[in-house]
């Protein structure tokens, strides 16, 4: 068989996006979260506040520092495997996504040393500053990056001249038409992460009656978030499906597994779509709910994939399973933010044993979700790279060849699987030890440390390297 | 109106980030290549210490100037990278495996022998693929309009693998000198001891690639041999800062050996630049060809004139800090 290195390259090029993509969805929304630790603490001053803004540091240090090393191959796969792409988009994203990188530096350079090493030796005025900086820098950073995607999905203030990209408009560029949807679907998911991570890990502590006063008001705190965000996120899902309706019909056709455009349409809960056939094998649906979630009228027009030839239709069953495995996952966070309210009559959420046991396992939930979601959102695009404008197809590196996009995607799937199994096992050391007692927090001297992320904690990655405190 | 001319301003920021990308990180990267030799673990603790806190932001400019590519001279990222594909692979791998070992190696003891071997091994392997970028640049690329036409390992030829080679030992030359800076004891004395012998493999190794280059490219023979002109200074500068080398170390002097490496790497950097200028995607497309559209040029200006001076200062700021020797048995924990 004939290796083919379009979809080789468009493999390695998901790859790498989701498994970078789990770092920084989790970052942007810890920020904030550390952020606000450091806000109560300089209101208040109560310690527990300040104990969990340092543990929660800690957690941030290393996955920014994982988020940093898989985000840099990220901005070399543009040129490796999609030349003609960056070629002929270069005057819009080259700039864009090379203000990200400023941003990331600039960030890196300043307020993150400050969050990380500074408490205790800058002003706590400062301290917070700097975090509520970082905070913000997160959302700069993935302003840029949505900006960028959302162009390649929903194309504005630019026009083709002699086959490449011109600016006529960067604010029409910026923000095209499904920026805004999109940025705050994503930025409200970053927060759905970060809260049921929060959540889950200090219900796994009261589980162990670890530290039970910090943890369940960290608790408590992301369950009243969680409460108010998670049927939020339905809503802005629902406008951000509208938008996507409005802008890319087939993408929503793929979505619902509606082959004909019809009045009438109904939501399908399970199908087997066949692309070969044109139809589903086998479907379970509720009659006309489609056309009312999509329209809000019973009798609305829903677009059927055939309203496009077959070559210009995404890969129907992909789109459609992970549409429904995004939303089941956004309905259980419901229906567990709801519970967690009801459980909150006489105390009861924090040494509910099941609930708290179910918290643990959702905290996986947000970043299955959130994958799923830009699998959607990606792969529902497809045969489009730019929509409407460059394919994939054409996108693609002319000199490639099968072999070469087989050799790096095995490549980066060893690399990764290193660096992630080390980063992760790492990761859930330093959440086991939790929070430490003030006197055994490691005192940190500036002049012989590096400031980088993960020299942030202490904890050491084997069992026998000895105490970590400096000699 | 077009007053001023976009391309050449971003030209001079590429090449700036260029050679300080080279000088920063190579002298990391050079200990990297060097860590198999040291004489023992306290000699490795040391060198490791000594670039611990400063090389992701040597790194810095990497990552900066490959973004500053895309939105300036987007024909040199889209002909670069497809052409070297592997090579990039193997440079990325690289620096990612020898990044993770800077942060596991200290936190880790029964471990410790594999995060050594990644960090060599990285080292190594990033630096054979730049070496071989810079020789697949004087060798050029094969062109259709503006984009990429030859094949996979078109990058791998024997010149190339010479600049490699010449690369590794221009890095552990680097690597060496640094650790001359920063270190004392029989760690010092070590880095004394193999700082000629690297010396004098860099220049056998530039000397053949500097005498073959006129062969690979019949643009640069033109350059350097049609008339007697002032670029000849340049291979004349990186000769006395070689003799300075042999010299100051003999001397057994602490600082200039590193410095007047610097001043062969620069030296040498401006002979390749003048070798191409304008030429930036060899053999036909200058920088003039490869540039994106000026508003594109100027929008991102505004935020590199912003960020350099910053990343520049704290860059300073760092290297201040944490000046001074890097003893054993001491530091980053």
């Amino acid at each position: 068989m004939e290796l083919d290195p379009l979809i080789l390259s468009r493999i390695q090029f998901a790859f790498v996006v989701c498994f970078h993509a789990i770092f920084p969805v989790f970052t942007i929304g810890l920020a904030s979260y550390i952020a606000l630790l450091n806000g109560l603490f300089f209101a208040n001053g109560n310690p527990a506040w300040e104990r969990l803004a340092s543990f929660w540091t800690k957690v941030f240090a290393v996955v920014f520092g994982m988020g940093v090393v898989s985000g840099i191959v990220m901005s070399f796969q543009f040129g490796t495997n999609w030349s003609n792409f960056s070629q002929a988009s270069a005057n819009f994203l080259g700039p864009v996504l090379s203000y990200e990188v400023v941003t990331a530096f600039f960030l890196e350079a300043g307020f993150l040393g400050v969050l990380l090493f500074g408490r205790g030796k800058v002003p706590q005025g400062v301290h917070l500053f700097a975090a509520l900086m970082v905070a913000v820098g997160t959302f700069i950073s993935s302003f840029w990056i949505l900006a960028a995607n959302s162009w390649m999905q929903t194309p504005a203030g630019v026009e083709l001249i002699d086959g490449s990209f011109h600016v006529t408009s960067w604010s029409e560029a910026l923000f095209n038409p499904s920026f805004g949807y999109r940025f705050v679907h994503m930025g409200m998911a970053s927060f759905l992460t970060g809260g049921f991570v929060v959540a889950g890990v200090s219900a796994w502590f009261l589980l162990r009656g670890r530290d039970v006063p910090a943890n369940k008001k960290a608790l408590s705190m992301c369950l009243w978030l969680l409460l108010v965000l998670a049927p939020a996120q339905a809503v802005v899902g629902d406008f951000h499906g509208l938008n996507t309706l409005e802008h890319q019909p087939t993408k929503v056709a793929a979505m619902e597994g509606n082959w004909e455009t019809q009045s009438h349409a109904p939501l399908l809960l399970f199908a087997i779509p066949d692309k070969d056939a044109q139809e589903n094998l086998f479907e379970v649906g509720i009659p006309s709910l489609a056309s009312l979630i999509l329209t809000h009228q019973a009798d609305g027009v829903v677009p059927g994939l055939k309203d496009v030839p077959v070559d210009e239709q995404p890969v129907v069953a992909l789109v459609f399973w992970s549409f429904r495995v995004m939303v089941a996952l956004g309905l259980a966070m419901i229906a567990v933010a709801v519970t967690g309210l009801v459980l909150r009559r006489g105390g009861r959420v924090y040494s509910h044993e099941r609930y708290l046991k179910v918290l643990v396992g959702m905290s996986v939930t947000p970043f299955i979700a959130v994958l799923a979601g830009w699998i959607v959102t990606e792969s529902g695009r497809s045969p489009w790279l730019v929509y409407g404008l460059m394919t994939q197809a054409e996108g693609l590196t002319p000199s490639l060849t099968g072999g070469m996009a087989l050799f790096t995607l095995v490549g980066y799937i060893a690399v990764y699987a290193v660096v992630f199994w080390a980063g992760i096992y790492y990761l859930l050391r330093v959440i086991r030890q939790g929070m430490l007692p003030h006197d055994q927090e490691v005192v940190v001297d500036d002049i012989e440390r590096a400031k980088r992320p993960l020299s942030a904690t202490h904890i050491p990655f084997d069992d026998d390297a000895g105490h970590p405190v400096r000699s | 109106m077009q007053t001023f001319d976009l391309s050449l301003i971003w030209a001079a920021i590429i090449g700036f980030g260029v050679i300080m990308y080279v000088l920063m990180d190579g002298f990391d990267l050079g200990l990297g290549i060097l860590f198999p030799f040291a004489p023992d673990e306290d000699a490795r603790d040391v060198m490791m210490n000594s670039v611990a806190p400063i090389w992701d932001g040597n790194e810095t400019w990497l990552v900066l100037g490959g973004a500053g590519l895309l939105g300036a001279f987007p024909l040199v990222y889209s002909v670069f990278l497809p052409a070297l594909y592997i090579g990039v692979f193997l440079m990325l791998a690289g620096l990612i495996f020898r990044g993770v070992a800077f942060e596991f190696r200290f936190k880790s003891k029964r471990n410790r022998h594999w995060w050594n071997r990644a960090f060599c091994w990285g080292s190594a392997v990033a630096t054979f693929a730049q070496g071989a970028v810079v020789g697949t640049y004087i060798q050029g690329f094969e062109t259709e309009g503006f984009v990429y036409v030859g094949g996979a390992l078109d990058w791998l030829t024997p010149f190339t693998v010479l600049t490699g080679l010449g690369m590794m030992a221009g890095y552990s030359l680097l690597g060496a000198t640094w650790l001359i800076l920063k270190s004392e004891g029989h760690v010092q004395e070590w880095a004394y001891r193999i700082t000629p012998k690297l010396l004098a493999a860099v220049l056998v190794v530039f000397a053949i690639i500097s005498a073959w280059t006129p062969f690979v490219d019949g643009g640069v023979r033109e350059r350097w041999f049609s008339e007697v002109s002032f670029i000849w200074l340049l291979p004349l500068l990186a000769m006395v800062c070689a003799y300075g080398i042999y010299r100051w170390v003999s001397h057994r002097r602490e600082g200039m050996p590193f410095l007047a490496t610097l001043g062969m790497f620069i030296f040498t950097y401006l002979g390749l630049v003048a070798s191409k200028w304008p030429v930036i995607v060899p053999p036909d497309h200058t920088i003039w060809d490869a540039a994106s559209a000026p508003e594109s040029q100027l929008f991102l200006l505004l935020g590199m004139l912003f960020v350099i001076p910053i990343v520049l200062t704290y860059t300073a700021w760092t290297y201040w800090v944490f000046r001074g020797k890097v003893r054993t048995g001491e530091g980053y924990h």
